[in-house]
């Protein structure tokens, strides 16, 4: 197993077009009327937020493009999502719920 | 199961045995739901190829004639799904000893359950793995019991485990499923907990289980065999929390540490009925996998009742429920609603009483000669295994004495 690398701390920035790896479930918990993350070993219950985001980590769509998205259905300044989506994201990747 | 891990806001980590409290709508279904448990335990089977000393099965093994059937099983997950339990834990003994596996499987995967298969992997072969992996297995945890294959075939009475484990871990990888290695750590692996790191990354793992020995069932026999000194526990811990900084993003590592030598009890199944099942092979359901210690519970049967009626109505369940149960000084305790008093079958076995305080606590007058022993334990060269196989459940079924509390 010699030729396998260690694999790095993926760092979220701009560019970065995250996904949710396969094993990673977004599910709409009926009965309890709310979102899930089902993981192993993990529920995550996401807030309408990360929910918004999360739907938009499809792989082809880079961060600016996240928040650009977000921008125009919240009528908020993109500035001002950005942070808090690369926060967002940086704190999943680093739990290793988001892919690059 | 795992320690809670924070979120940044957005994300709030619930572990599998916690109890959602947020978002809930006013709709009955909804408040019967979030009532239910997330994760459920079902041990499929007490058979094992293995015959680990650490095993936390009970020592009186069920025997094969009274397994549920297939469809009782089905049906067991069809009902876990509609009752909004969220993740199923395929176990045993060794799941995939069941030759019907696959259809459990698939009856998880319909019924909308993360299924997470739990086994030792020496049995386990590539194409029914991707089978397994077709019709919807989420998630594989696989156990080795050392990182050198000499010791872990030793612990494991198993020749050959170790490579059969690792070509099971590559063809979980290539076939896209996330991979846990848990590594039951006790006084003769413990030295190792560096390299059970280095093989999860270079295994290509999502998550390993630092998984410190708990002490029921065979474990409990064992406890002279396993547990380590208080000075080697206190450096494995400090090695994974610097270790887990490192590999931020890159391997979860959890763990679960002895509470032979905390302070505070841990909140065992994130309290009792609060949010989490366990199935026997025969189909008896427990609050937690050890419950059947408490010789004067008695539990309801999947065969007999309704598994939501079960949860909600259940004498077993509602026994240590809530806080109305306990004694001094829990009774009075700020951190009641915590840890719930802590383990009840770690009081039962090590007091005699399972409603008395968790003495793993420090307030537990049982505390100071729990750890005593312990560490006297501990410091004497480790006791051989008694290993777990029909055979020697049999011979260690004679019961052990209580302690006698501390004035
Ligand atoms: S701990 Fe060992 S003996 Fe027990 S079920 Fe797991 S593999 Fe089998
Ligand atoms: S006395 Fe009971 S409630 Fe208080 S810390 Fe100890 S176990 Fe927990």
């Amino acid at each position: 197993m010699s030729e396998i690398t260690t694999p790095a701390r993926l760092i979220v920035g701009r560019e970065t077009r995250p996904h949710l790896p396969a094993y990673l479930k977004l599910r709409h918990d009926a009965g309890r009327d709310r979102w899930i993350l089902l993981a192993p070993e993990r529920v995550l219950t996401p807030d309408q937020t990360a929910v918004a985001v999360l739907k938009l980590c499809d792989g082809k769509r880079s961060v600016d493009d996240i928040v650009a998205v977000l921008a125009t259905e919240y009528s908020a300044l993109a500035d001002v999502i950005r942070a808090d989506v690369l926060d967002l994201l940086q704190g999943l990747a680093d739990k290793g719920y988001i892919k690059g | 199961m795992s320690e809670e891990l924070k979120g940044n806001g957005h994300c709030e980590t619930l572990v599998v045995d916690d109890e959602p409290t947020e978002g809930v709508s006013g709709s009955a279904t909804a408040a019967l739901c979030a009532r239910a448990p997330v994760g459920l335990l079902a041990e499929l089977t007490h058979r094992c190829p293995l015959q680990c000393a650490y095993c936390s099965n009970p020592i009186e093994l069920e025997r094969v004639n009274k397994e549920l059937s297939t469809e009782t099983w089905c049906s067991v997950m069809k009902q876990a799904g509609a009752m909004g339990i969220l993740q199923v834990h395929l176990s045993g003994g060794e799941p995939t000893a069941r030759k019907d596996l696959e259809q459990i499987v698939s009856a998880a995967s319909e019924a909308g359950l993360y299924s997470n298969l739990i086994t030792a992997a020496v049995t386990l072969n590539r194409p029914r793995l991707e089978d397994l992996a077709k019709r919807g297995l989420d998630h594989v945890q696989i156990s080795f019991q050392d990182v050198d294959a000499e010791n872990a075939e030793r612990i494991g009475a198993y020749p050959g485990a170790t490579q059969k484990k690792l070509d099971v871990a590559r063809w979980v990888t290539e076939l896209g499923l996330p991979l846990t290695i848990n590594a039951p750590i006790h006084r003769q692996n413990i030295h190792n907990v560096g390299r059970y790191i280095e093989l999860a990354v270079k295994l290509g793992a999502q998550r390993l289980e630092i998984a410190h020995v708990q002490y029921y069932g065979w474990a409990y026999l064992n406890r002279a065999a396993l547990i380590p000194t208080y000075d080697e526990t206190l450096k494995s811990i400090e090695l994974v929390e610097r270790e887990r900084e490192r590999l931020k993003g890159v391997l979860t590592i959890d763990m679960v540490v002895p509470d032979y030598y905390a302070k505070r009890p841990k909140p065992c199944m994130g309290g009792w009925g609060k949010g989490f099942m366990n199935i026997t092979p025969a189909g008896k359901v427990l609050p937690c996998h050890a419950a059947e210690t408490i010789k004067t519970l008695s539990f309801d049967n999947v065969q007999d009742r309704p598994l939501l009626d079960i949860w909600l109505n259940s004498e077993a369940f509602n026994a240590f429920r809530g806080t109305d149960w306990m004694k001094e000084p829990c009774r009075s305790c700020a951190f009641r609603e915590i840890d719930f008093g802590g383990c009840r079958c770690q009081a039962m076995a090590i007091t005699g009483d399972a409603r008395n305080t968790d003495p793993a606590c420090a307030l537990s007058p049982y505390h100071g000669e729990m750890v005593r022993l312990a560490r006297e334990e501990a410091s004497r060269p480790p006791a051989s295994f008694v290993y777990r196989n029909p055979r020697n459940a049999a011979e260690a079924t004679k019961a052990e004495r209580p302690l006698v509390p501390a004035e």
